[in-house]
């Protein structure tokens, strides 16, 4: 069954920006937008396996730092060569200042 | 008699590409030196201003030294005017090409990717399958058996970098797979690194390119003159590609194959403003490998935030063939010979064997 996870203060993303969230075994990107909405996809780009949280937050694109493969944060929508397979996203909520993630 | 030195493998499909992955150099993580986030994402951040000044300085250019070439057509003064065109035609599409493919040219998508089609008809390279290469260059920078761009092999071959100064090799071989994709039909070595949802795209492209070069050749034809041949297609790549073939060796020619350090296998030379204008300041060439997605602008700001941790910059374009010709001279005989560049102690080098994905 799908669970909230807690996963940082919001203050501790920068706008605009992107952090890397691990658990378990698995790794996630969390993602601020300019106008403090939240996002999650799966932390690795889908093209080679590197963190995105790495990347470039501008608008609604991620850039992955490797070949600036670039997806929708806010879908986990893939741009265009060289990724093309889509990200999974998953839901994100802000709560008192903490930012959670359903996984 | 000197016995004949064997070539080395430097497909992407043979004895040593497996050998590479066996010894952990494929996708591997690389070194990298650390910079603050908060400068990072400065240093990354997108802007329009500087590649439209630069693409619109660079087509005022063509036109001028284009039109010079009308005027002047069938007097010898036309010989230093096409030398300067071909090099704003076949050498500066070189670097526009470059930057447009890792999308850091403009902040606009549609202008990276409209820059990026036109620049790769000037340079003669499939915009499709140049992308997916590129994108394997810089995951495995000078890994034989790897990199589909290693522009130095080994053993070195003078007759081979003598027709790359004009361009020949690639445009043959950009000849043969044009024509190869408009059957629709991909080599064993380009079917490795382009995705088959891909493909099509390639299919498409080749058929535009030849429909293009026709147009090309019957204005030629049709008007009875050279002058078209001269201006597009393929010959001002030819006859115009060879500042790009200079710079392009200063990148990596005579360095480490083999290695997870671009500090090692790759050169920052410090050039003139009109060297770095035609080249879009990819002499920041370690720079460019660590962090590629910084756009070609901020650069020498990149640089200065990396350069307690890289070798010495080459002081000047000449300095750098100081090295690279007699490393190529010995290389030719001595295929294991490479320069050692001093790198700081200031990091590890990774470990080989390392996935990206740590
Ligand atoms: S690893 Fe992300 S685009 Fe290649």
């Amino acid at each position: 069954m799908s669970e909230w996870i807690k996963v940082c203060a919001l203050d501790d993303i920068d706008a605009e920006d992107v952090i890397r969230f691990d658990h378990g075994d698995r790794t996630f990107a969390v993602y601020r937008s300019e106008d403090d909405e939240v996002y999650a996809t799966d932390g690795l780009c889908t093209h080679e396996q590197v963190h995105l949280a790495d990347g470039l937050v501008m608008d609604e694109i991620i850039e992955c730092p490797k070949h600036n493969g670039r997806f929708d944060y806010t879908t986990g929508e893939a741009k265009g060569a060289p990724v093309c397979v889509n990200l999974n996203s998953y839901p994100a909520r802000v709560e008192d200042g903490t930012v959670f993630i359903q996984l | 008699m000197a016995s004949k030195i064997p070539a080395r493998d430097y497909s992407l499909i043979g004895d040593t590409s497996r050998r590479a992955r066996e010894q952990g150099l494929v996708t591997a993580q690389w070194y990298q030196t650390e910079i603050p986030r908060k400068t990072l994402k400065q240093l990354m951040k997108r802007r329009d201003g500087p590649a439209i000044r630069d693409t619109l300085g660079w087509f005022a250019l063509l036109a001028v030294t284009g039109g010079l070439v009308v005027a002047l057509w069938g007097s010898w003064w036309v010989v230093p005017v096409l030398l300067v065109y071909g090099v704003f035609y076949g050498s500066a599409s070189d670097s526009r090409w470059h930057e447009c493919g890792h999308g850091t040219a403009f902040k606009t998508r549609w202008l990276n990717d409209w820059l990026y089609q036109l620049a790769c008809f000037m340079i003669m390279r499939e915009p499709t399958p140049w992308r997916w290469s590129h994108a394997r260059h810089h995951t495995d920078t000078i890994i034989v058996g790897r990199d589909p761009e290693i522009a130095a092999p080994r053993p070195t071959s003078l007759a081979h970098h003598i027709l790359a100064f004009f361009t020949l090799p690639q445009t043959w071989t950009t000849l043969k797979s044009v024509a190869r994709h408009s059957l629709g039909q991909l080599s064993v070595d380009e079917a490795d690194y382009i995705p088959e949802m891909e493909q099509p795209r390639v299919y498409r492209t080749a058929r535009v390119w030849l429909l293009l070069h026709g147009l090309i050749i019957a204005t030629a034809v049709l008007l009875q003159s050279w002058l078209p041949v001269m201006l597009a297609g393929v010959l001002p790549t030819l006859y115009g590609g060879w500042l790009s073939y200079i710079f392009g060796l200063t990148q990596h020619a005579g360095l480490a194959e083999n290695v997870l350090d671009h500090r090692q296998n790759s050169r920052t030379v410090r050039m003139n403003p009109v060297f770095r204008f035609i080249y879009w300041n990819m002499n920041y060439h370690i720079e460019h490998h660590m962090y590629p997605m910084v756009p070609y602008h901020a650069l020498p700001q990149l640089h200065q935030a990396l350069k307690h941790d890289m070798p010495p910059v080459y002081p000047s374009t000449w300095a750098a063939y100081r090295e690279i010709i007699p490393a190529l001279w010995r290389q030719r005989t001595d295929p294991d010979y490479f320069v050692r560049r001093p790198v700081p102690a200031t990091g590890k080098t990774p470990d080989a064997a390392a996935p990206a994905a740590a």
